[in-house]
């Protein structure tokens, strides 16, 4: 049992600014499947890059060694090479190719002067498909696919390309529950034909269920390779380890004086855009004036399509449930709306859906709220640059002047003119999206801060954070969520992140 | 990165009263106000070359009283139709069918006013009417259905180059009705008498020149009450004295020639109408926004679509007012009138810096850009260059232009 089929030794990858992975080590023996669990931003998916030669041999220091031969690989070429397959979480399937097209995309099956033997490409794509117990015409195109057999498609063109080692990136995120069973005993099927699985998940009931081991990553740092098959490791104990790191002093003190509730949702229910299923599932919370609440979940459990919903119906479809501003039923059903009625949310994605990169400092915290500067549509362009000037000055924003370009500024000074922007709205409710993502320490504290301070001003804020330490720190209350469900909710002061975590991977028939 | 260090903050300075530091603050530093914007001042040290050097290759014809006129007059169209154009472009659009409605308005016109004896004014009113009706179809389906513009306005472009066919029944119209005519070739001239200039058309540069110097002086004394950074004082007297100076050779030159164009004043008003309305209005900072971060605006409650639909009927509009210009000056309306007319409009908006991927670009800029199309085609066509070269050179300053706004940017994303 203990022929290593991979090694990887002291990973260091560095970005500028930040270590992502510090010194991380991993064993994989031969025919297992090996489980990597971590938080969000661990470093899971960087360490799975620099195995799949995304990340080049010279950009990371460390040793990898794959059937006890040190490997370089300069892209994804040389690791498939080898027989290591990587499948994204983000399928990577041509839509409106067919099965066999995208199986044998970039290996296409060539017949005589070079020409793709289509008779030959399909057969085969048959026999994997079978091999994967997936009963579909070969010919179809991927699109008319759900998701669950988009990913047996994934796995049947890893299988094509004669894999050894399969990683799985949070394989089963956007199955159901039928779906996820299936593939879980496809990858036991494929560990028996002797190949080797790394499956990084956050539904640990599937790790402890499947894994042989499991390594826990925690801040780019690798914690421990605990040995499954003994089956005495419970979820608690994994989760001791995913979390294990103390609360500083990080985080500036607050007297917690709540209020009158400000903003309620009773059984709010989302459904995905496009795909058939729900993203909130009957989702209710409060939060007061003066309060801090935070929701806490993992990446896929609707955090995001929650409070973007709320805001002006700004995500998803068949969006029902009830929404209360001061005890009073409201309908923001859009994004005006929901300004109006003075809710503001700040996106976790500030490049992609918050702020205006090639536009000034100044157009950008005036942009959710330029009606309160103009008479008739025509806009005051001298008290619009005091606004930014007073935002620049209240937030520490480092910049020359409040005519300079917002993408030439840092990311912290980014997310303070997000927060100056939705401030200038005026708002009664903050939602706040990862707030501190991709920032500096330095900016996070002041971040804090500024939330602080609008807590004492009787704002109510919600913060959506994956950092559990920093929910603990900044929050009054956090609600739990799963799966589109709150699982649960607990006062600061009796949550643990070993709670949460619990919480926040408890599965569906448990939520209840 | 610069934005990191502590920087010394304009709200330092020693509080003096306002007109005063008028007079101190600033800076005259020409690096820092060259690279301030090099975008935009780049079109313009362009625009300076090329009439310079049109003007030498010309001996100074391209200057002449005359010629100036002729440019004003030939191209108003095109820089009437840029206006509209550009504001597309910043939002992220393109409009392909600008020819077609220029034929397809000048064609309602004409069959009015010629073929059924209507006043001028009706001729007008119902082009106009026709223009906004066709910017509103397209805004209907690029706004309200979600369709890409390009697929839009190039089935408009078939579409409305048919209806004109119809409307004028495969035959050209002509002639206009003298007063028609005015509006594209007629002169304000003589309203106040001059020794072999027209004094009126001097007037009134003078008083669009002391409007002008009133303007940015307020604006600057805003700015500095404000705390914001303004260029120094000697420096701002010569941008005015400059500006000044090329206004009233131009009105000099037209006072010269046949007085003031009427379609000058007409494009002077939307010009103004237009470079505020981008600039000052929420509207205008909307269609900016749009552009810049389409996710990022719906997310800050800009109602999308409806910007989207008024920016396409303005468009018509302005076409509209474009079919009447030229059917004017071309004194009929012709079934292959405006043809290529939104190439040169794009041309004009691009090469006056609107950014390809949308977000960037002034009025100002694209008139800039549309002059100096005019002017090198003016001054080529002076200088006895024969079409085809000049086809060549134009399509070589517009691959130039927007190579140079990717540098630009790819420049900036590097620092970022």
């Amino acid at each position: 049992m203990n022929d290593v089929l991979l090694e990887m030794r002291g990973i260091t990858k560095r970005f500028p600014g930040v270590t992502a992975l510090e010194d991380v080590s991993l064993a994989v023996r031969r025919g297992e499947i090996h489980a990597i669990c971590g938080e969000n931003g661990a470093g899971k998916s960087t360490l799975m890059k620099v195995l799949s030669g995304v990340y080049p041999t010279g950009s990371y220091e460390g040793e990898i060694r794959f059937d006890g031969k040190p490997v370089h690989f300069g892209g994804i070429r040389d690791s498939e090479a080898v027989g290591i397959v990587i499948i994204h979480q983000e399928l990577a399937l041509v839509p409106y190719l067919s099965i066999a097209e995208n199986i044998f995309l970039g290996n296409e099956r060539r017949g005589r002067g070079g020409l793709i033997d289509w008779n030959r490409a399909n057969a085969e794509a048959r026999e994997l498909l079978t091999s994967v117990g997936l009963d579909e015409n070969p010919v179809s195109p991927v699109i008319q696919l759900g998701v669950g057999k988009q990913q047996l498609v994934e796995i049947a063109k890893a299988l094509s390309k004669e894999v050894r080692l399969l990683i799985l990136d949070e394989p089963t995120a956007a199955l159901n529950d039928v779906d996820s069973a299936h593939l879980l005993e496809l990858l036991r099927r494929l560990r028996d034909r002797g190949i080797t699985c790394i499956m990084i998940s956050h539904k640990l009931s599937e790790i402890t269920a499947i894994a042989d081991s499991t390594t826990v990553i925690r801040d780019g740092k690798t914690v421990e390779t605990l040995d499954m098959s003994s089956g005495d490791v419970t979820q608690q104990r994994i989760i001791r380890g995913m979390v294990g790191r103390d609360i500083d002093s990080f985080y500036p003190d607050r007297v917690s004086e709540p209020g009158p509730e400000v903003l309620r949702i009773e059984n709010w229910t989302a459904w995905h855009p496009v795909q058939q299923r729900k993203v909130v599932d009957g989702a209710s919370l409060n939060v007061r004036a003066g309060e801090v609440v935070g929701i806490a979940g993992l990446m896929g459990a609707g955090r995001t399509e929650l409070a973007m919903s709320v805001f002006g119906r700004s995500y998803g479809r068949n969006i029902s449930g009830r929404l209360y501003l001061h005890g009073k039923e409201v309908r923001a059903r859009t994004v005006a709306e929901a300004i109006s009625n003075g809710i503001a949310y700040a996106t976790e994605d500030r490049k992609r859906y918050g702020l205006n990169l090639i536009a000034d400092v100044r157009a950008n915290v005036s942009a959710a709220a330029l009606g309160k500067l103009a008479r008739a549509g025509w806009i005051n362009g001298n008290e619009e640059i005091k606004v930014a000037e007073q935002g620049r000055r209240d937030m520490n924003i480092k910049t020359r002047t409040v005519l300079d370009t917002v993408g030439t500024l840092s990311g912290g000074n980014q997310q303070k003119v997000v927060l100056s922007k939705w401030l200038f709205t005026d708002p009664d409710v903050l939602i706040l999206d990862e707030p501190t993502r991709g920032i500096d320490v330095g900016a996070k504290f002041e971040i804090y801060t500024i939330i602080n301070r609008l807590v004492a001003q009787g704002k109510a804020v919600i913060v959506i954070s994956s950092e559990l330490p920093e929910l603990l720190g900044m929050c009054d209350r956090i609600y739990t969520l799963s799966a589109g469900r709150i699982t649960g909710e607990l006062p600061v002061g009796q949550a643990t992140q070993e709670d949460l975590m619990a919480l926040m991977t408890m599965e569906k028939e448990l939520a209840g | 990165m610069t934005s990191t260090e502590p920087t010394a903050r304009p709200q330092d300075a020693p509080a003096e009263s306002a007109p005063a530091a008028a007079l101190h603050v600033g800076t005259s530093d020409p690096l820092t106000l060259l690279t301030r914007n090099l975008r935009q001042s780049g079109i313009y040290i362009a625009f300076v070359v090329i009439v310079a050097l049109f003007a030498f290759l010309t001996d100074g014809v391209l200057l002449s009283p005359g010629n100036i006129t002729n440019i004003v007059l030939q191209y108003s169209y095109i820089l009437v139709l840029a206006i509209g154009m550009v504001i597309l472009i910043i939002a992220g659009h393109i409009d392909l069918s600008v020819g077609s409605i220029v034929a397809l308005t000048g064609a309602v016109s004409a069959v009015l006013v010629i073929q059924h004896g209507q006043p001028w004014w009706v001729g007008v009113v119902a082009a106009v009417a026709v223009g906004v009706a066709v910017g509103a179809w397209h805004g209907f389906w690029v706004a309200y259905v979600g369709m890409p513009a390009f697929i839009v306005t190039l089935a408009g472009m078939l579409l409305f180059r048919g209806l004109t066919l119809q409307v004028l029944d495969n035959v050209s119209l002509s002639p206009f009705p003298a007063d028609y005519q005015k509006v594209a070739s007629g002169f304000l001239n003589g309203l106040m008498g001059g020794q072999g200039y027209d004094a009126f058309t001097l007037l009134i540069a003078g008083i669009a020149v002391a409007g002008y110097a009133v303007s940015v002086f307020r604006t600057r004394l805003a700015r500095i009450r404000y705390q914001q950074p303004v260029e120094s004082f000697p420096l701002f007297v010569a941008r005015v004295l400059v500006v000044a100076a090329v206004v009233m050779y131009f009105a000099w030159q037209l006072a010269h020639a046949r007085g003031l164009p009427i379609v000058l004043i007409i494009l002077a008003v939307l010009v103004i109408a237009y470079g505020l309305m981008t600039n000052n209005t929420v509207f205008g900072r909307q269609v900016y926004a749009i552009g810049g971060n389409l996710s990022a605006a719906m997310l800050s409650g800009v109602k999308v679509r409806k910007v989207n639909f008024w920016i396409f009927v303005n468009m018509g509009f302005l076409a509209g007012i474009a079919g009447v210009i030229y059917s004017s000056r071309s004194n009929g309306a012709q079934p292959a009138a405006g043809n290529m007319f939104e190439l040169d409009a794009i041309a004009a908006a691009f090469i006056g810096g609107a950014a390809v991927a949308g977000g960037v670009g002034t009025v100002v800029g694209a008139m800039v850009g549309g002059l100096i199309m005019a002017v090198m085609s003016n001054g080529m066509q002076l200088m006895g260059v024969d079409q085809s070269t000049q086809s060549v050179v134009k399509g070589l300053v517009l691959l130039l232009a927007v190579a140079f706004d990717i540098y630009n940017k790819r420049r900036a994303g590097a620092s970022r």
